[in-house]
């Protein structure tokens, strides 16, 4: 066996930096090298930010763990330069099937919406994801860009000051310190830098364990997502079967809280389980089996001074719908630029804020959502079972009832409504693209509009005039200019400009409308620029 | 009276005949039984009813807080 996982990507080597006579300082310090913490510093690694993670560990996730990661993940990857090997490596599916009880209730189709570069969802591995990651971290060594991962390195005690950090790092070969303008903590769920800080990780909405198991097998199970409520193999609980890369397949079986967990995993305890879910005659291999425990709560700052957390180190939810490293990347999309503004000097530190008003926007509707999840899929009350069971008979029969089973809603991107860099929607557009808004993409011609967004604020005019460039408080607006006609399938009329004649969209780097009218006002998009920059 | 606007006056066609039927339909079922077929009733009627301010009103209405008028 040679697996990825089990192979050290980024083995301790030992540095300068540990043995500097006085502390030496860096721009930015990245604490894990997961999904979050490694796209982090590809964001920042690709402004030309210096930029160290420290990782406590030496190899990639060891297991699937994360493993539905969804479009705008896939997009915001696009940015990093890596989405195209995660999507080629990747299952894509658009096929679930619901069972209740011991009998096929309904199947549905996602009906992905055409005319997007990215799937609506692919499933990958954890340890691909994270091994592409640091391929793109390699290939920005190679050009020079100053990123390095330090393996082993563990962060035992940490010092805030106004202007910067200080760490205490562990290595094998003994300790140093290290001095940071602005820390990123992506140290997951559970958090050693929250905890060094003393700082809250309130909400525990909902408890629960879920065994999850990676199969080898052989098998003719359609690529599909399968969801069970209540089945034979797993009474009064639910399962979800999923297909990954390499023939191997996902199952999460749901156990309830008050489990040993110990005995729970034992191979003797799984494996018949799983044949019983499987059927008699599937041979079938155990991979990796795990006991994932889960909480729905957040902290109530993300930004604490010149510490930002983000992914599970900030907020955790139910793994239904895929909400985990989808919303974490999703956090660093949005912090990278505005961080990398304010070591410019372009924005003032304000700027931060609005990463913990944005982000806690999207954290709480994960939650809302997770938790609305949970809720039907482990019903708290008699009478809630009896609602959730009445769906699932109902939806047998009837198509309505269809919508209301939830067994996950799948992540889709957050709209920051009322973020205070948005300024006043000025178009009569699609309420798809109204200030805060994620862009959707649409195709022109041979490619999408999505990669001629790129990475910095964009002026996008649709049969609109506008000047190339605008330059305002140092931040550079070039202009992208389309019409409708670039589109022969009318995505872009239908996504960008619904009834109006004409548009023009102030693109944020991390792709987020910040405003939109129906004409270029030089006055009006100047005071959106400042006030994208939190300047207003 | 709006299309916005819970219906809390008799409108029922035949009303004693509607209540029979109900009756009827719970007639040898156990409690658990009768729960569930109420369970599907109010979804399906739900469901007919659709509109989202009608069936707050219809959950305010139902748990008998009167005074407590909904949006």
């Amino acid at each position: 066996m040679n697996k990825i996982f089990e192979v050290p990507l980024y083995p301790y080597e030992r540095h300068a930096d540990e043995d500097a006579a006085t502390p030496v300082r860096r721009k930015v310090v990245v604490i894990g090298a997961g999904p979050i913490g490694l796209a982090a510093a590809i964001d920042l690694a690709q402004q030309g930010t210096e930029v160290v993670v420290l990782d406590d560990n030496d190899k990639v996730s060891f297991g699937s763990r994360a493993i539905c990661f969804a479009k705008r993940p896939l997009e915001i990857l696009d940015r990093l330069g890596c989405g195209q090997p995660m999507v080629d490596k990747g299952v894509q599916w658009d096929t679930g099937k619901v069972f209740f009880d011991d009998r096929q209730v309904y199947d549905f189709n996602l009906l992905p919406e055409e005319g997007h570069k990215r799937p609506a969802f692919i499933n990958l591995q954890q340890y691909y994801f994270e091994e592409y990651l640091v391929n793109r971290v390699r290939e920005l060594q190679q050009q020079g860009a100053p990123i390095e991962i330090r393996g082993r390195n563990k962060v035992s005690a940490i010092g805030t000051h106004p202007g910067h950090v200080v760490l205490d790092i562990d290595t094998p070969e003994g300790s140093y310190n290290l001095e940071a303008d602005w820390l990123i903590a992506c140290d997951g769920a559970g958090s050693p830098t929250r905890q060094m800080l003393g700082l809250d990780f309130v909400g525990r909405v909902f408890e629960d364990n879920f065994l999850i198991a990676d199969v080898i097998m052989e098998a003719d199970f359609p690529t599909e997502r399968w969801f069970w409520f209540d089945p034979p193999f797993n009474k009064g609980q639910s399962a979800l079967l999923h297909k990954q890369p390499d023939g191997v397949w996902r199952i999460d079986l749901q156990l309830g809280w008050d489990i040993d967990k110990e005995r729970e995993k034992r191979p003797e305890n799984v494996i018949p389980r799983l044949q019983e879910m499987l059927g008699k005659d599937v041979k079938f291999e155990l991979e990796w089996v795990s006991i994932y425990t889960f909480q729905c709560r957040r902290m109530e700052q993300f930004r604490h001074g010149r510490v930002l957390f983000a992914g599970d180190a900030a907020h955790q939810v139910s793994p239904f719908g895929a909400r985990g490293a989808n919303s974490g990347l999703q956090d660093t999309d949005n912090l990278c630029w505005k961080l990398q503004l304010v070591m410019d000097g372009k924005a003032p530190e304000s700027l931060l804020d609005s990463y913990d008003i944005e982000r806690i926007h999207g954290a709480d509707e994960n939650i809302l959502n997770s938790s609305r999840s949970t809720d039907f899929i482990t019903p708290k009350s008699e009478m809630s079972r009896v609602l959730r069971d009445a769906v699932l008979d109902l939806s047998e029969q009837y198509e309505f009832a269809r919508p209301l089973v939830n067994s996950g809603r799948l992540s889709v991107p957050c709209t920051y409504d009322g973020s205070p860099l948005n300024s006043a929607d000025a178009l009569n557009g699609p309420e798809r693209t109204r200030p805060g808004s994620p862009c959707p993409d649409v195709p022109l011609g041979d490619g999408f509009l999505l990669d001629q967004l790129g990475d910095k604020f964009v002026l996008l005019t649709i049969d609109a005039d506008a000047p190339d460039v605008i330059e305002e408080e140092g931040i550079e607006v070039a202009r992208l200019a389309l019409s409708v006609k670039d589109d022969k399938t009318l995505a872009l009329k239908d996504r960008y400009l619904g009834s109006a004649e004409s548009g023009v969209y102030l693109i944020r780097p991390d792709q987020h409308v910040a405003a939109r009218r129906p004409s270029f006002d030089e006055n009006q998009f100047r005071h959106a620029i400042r006030r994208a920059i939190g300047k207003e | 009276m709006t299309e916005d606007q819970l219906i809390l006056t008799a409108n029922l066609e035949r009303a004693d005949d509607f209540y029979a039927d109900l009756l009827a339909a719970h007639e040898d079922l156990s409690k658990a039984e009768s729960d569930a077929l109420n369970a599907r009733l109010v979804l399906v009627l739900a469901n007919h009813i659709g509109k989202r301010a009608i069936l707050k009103q219809a959950l305010a209405a139902a748990a008998l807080k009167t005074g407590e008028d909904s949006d």
